[in-house]
């Protein structure tokens, strides 16, 4: 691609720079619901949780369980947030305690 | 088998509970109950849309129990926020999270409790002081979730805040005060944990 030159001088007005500090997220980066670490829930039943509402494989909700318990928390899901929002409040309903965040890029 | 759920054949599961452990359950539930409280449309009982527009809370609940059960949905507990800004973004969010969302979890968690009170209430004596608890597969599901909030509750109140909290638990000495409670808490664990591996099979 060439430069592109403008024919005549634009007045351009400066922006603030506060335009850049509330700059809204890509809105399609996925956000993410995050089952975090608690010592009282189960381990056969968060593997359960993650095979009965999720749909997951018993190996795949077995493992996204152990990640819970070693490393604190894992991604569960992932969508829009309006979907994430679902899997959190479900994930509420059961007892296990979820947050969730837009993807770090 | 005391204390332990079975499967049953065709779905469903069964437990034999003897007269205390029927009385320390039912008790558990209606203090949970009493804690989680009415619905909204308890005021208005023939008004039926007041349930339907009525909006929760947007704050967290004080007591340590409730938060726990009704977590904040945006608050990373490993990631502090990194500015004001993205603090007050996160409050904003769980608190419009929590005014939809908070009326329908604690109709769920106190319909599971109505469920537990009402299979007990239901039983009829074996005749030597106990009983044998029979569940249906949604009845399992009801009571997986009310053991479930139970020992939520329960652990909040005895403060397991991590693993090695769990631990102590077992080697409380007898005088202990929380000695009680704690025996519930894991005897309730013991009866979730076979209740969850009959919905497995």
């Amino acid at each position: 691609m060439g430069t592109v030159t403008a024919a005549a001088p634009i007045e351009i007005e400066k922006t603030e720079s506060a335009e850049e500090v509330f700059a809204v997220p890509e809105p399609d980066v996925p956000w993410l619901t995050i089952v975090h670490n608690d010592p009282v829930n189960l381990m056969s039943y968060v593997t359960y949780v993650f095979q009965s509402y999720f749909g997951y494989s018993k190996d795949k909700a077995t493992k996204l369980m152990l990640d819970v318990h070693h490393k604190g928390r894992a991604v569960v899901s992932s969508g829009t947030r309006e979907e994430m929002e679902r899997d959190v409040q479900a994930m509420h309903g059961y007892g296990l305690w979820a947050t969730l965040q837009q993807d770090r890029k | 088998m005391p204390g332990h759920f079975e499967p049953l054949p065709g779905g469903g599961a069964a437990v034999a509970l003897d007269d205390v452990e029927i009385s320390i359950i039912r008790s558990l539930a209606v203090q949970l109950l009493e804690l989680i409280g009415p619905g909204p449309a308890e005021d208005a009982p023939d008004d039926p849309l007041a349930e339907l527009f009525a909006e929760g809370p947007s704050e967290p609940p004080t007591d340590p129990v409730l938060r726990r059960l009704f977590p904040d949905a945006y608050s990373d507990p490993r990631q502090q926020p990194a500015t004001a800004q993205e603090a007050e973004e996160r409050r904003a969010s769980s608190a419009e999270f929590r005014r939809f969302t908070e009326n329908d979890l604690r109709a769920r968690k106190r319909e599971d409790a109505l469920a537990m009170i009402r299979s007990l209430d239901a039983l009829t004596s074996a005749g030597d002081g106990g009983a044998v608890l029979k569940l249906s597969a949604e009845e399992s599901r009801q009571w997986l979730g009310a053991l479930n909030d139970l020992r939520l509750a329960i652990g909040s109140r005895l403060e397991i805040g991590d693993d090695d909290d769990g631990d102590l638990l077992y080697r409380l000495p007898d005088e202990d005060p929380r000695k009680p409670m704690v025996m519930a808490y894991l005897w309730l664990g013991g009866l979730q944990e076979t209740l969850v591996s009959t919905l497995l099979t």
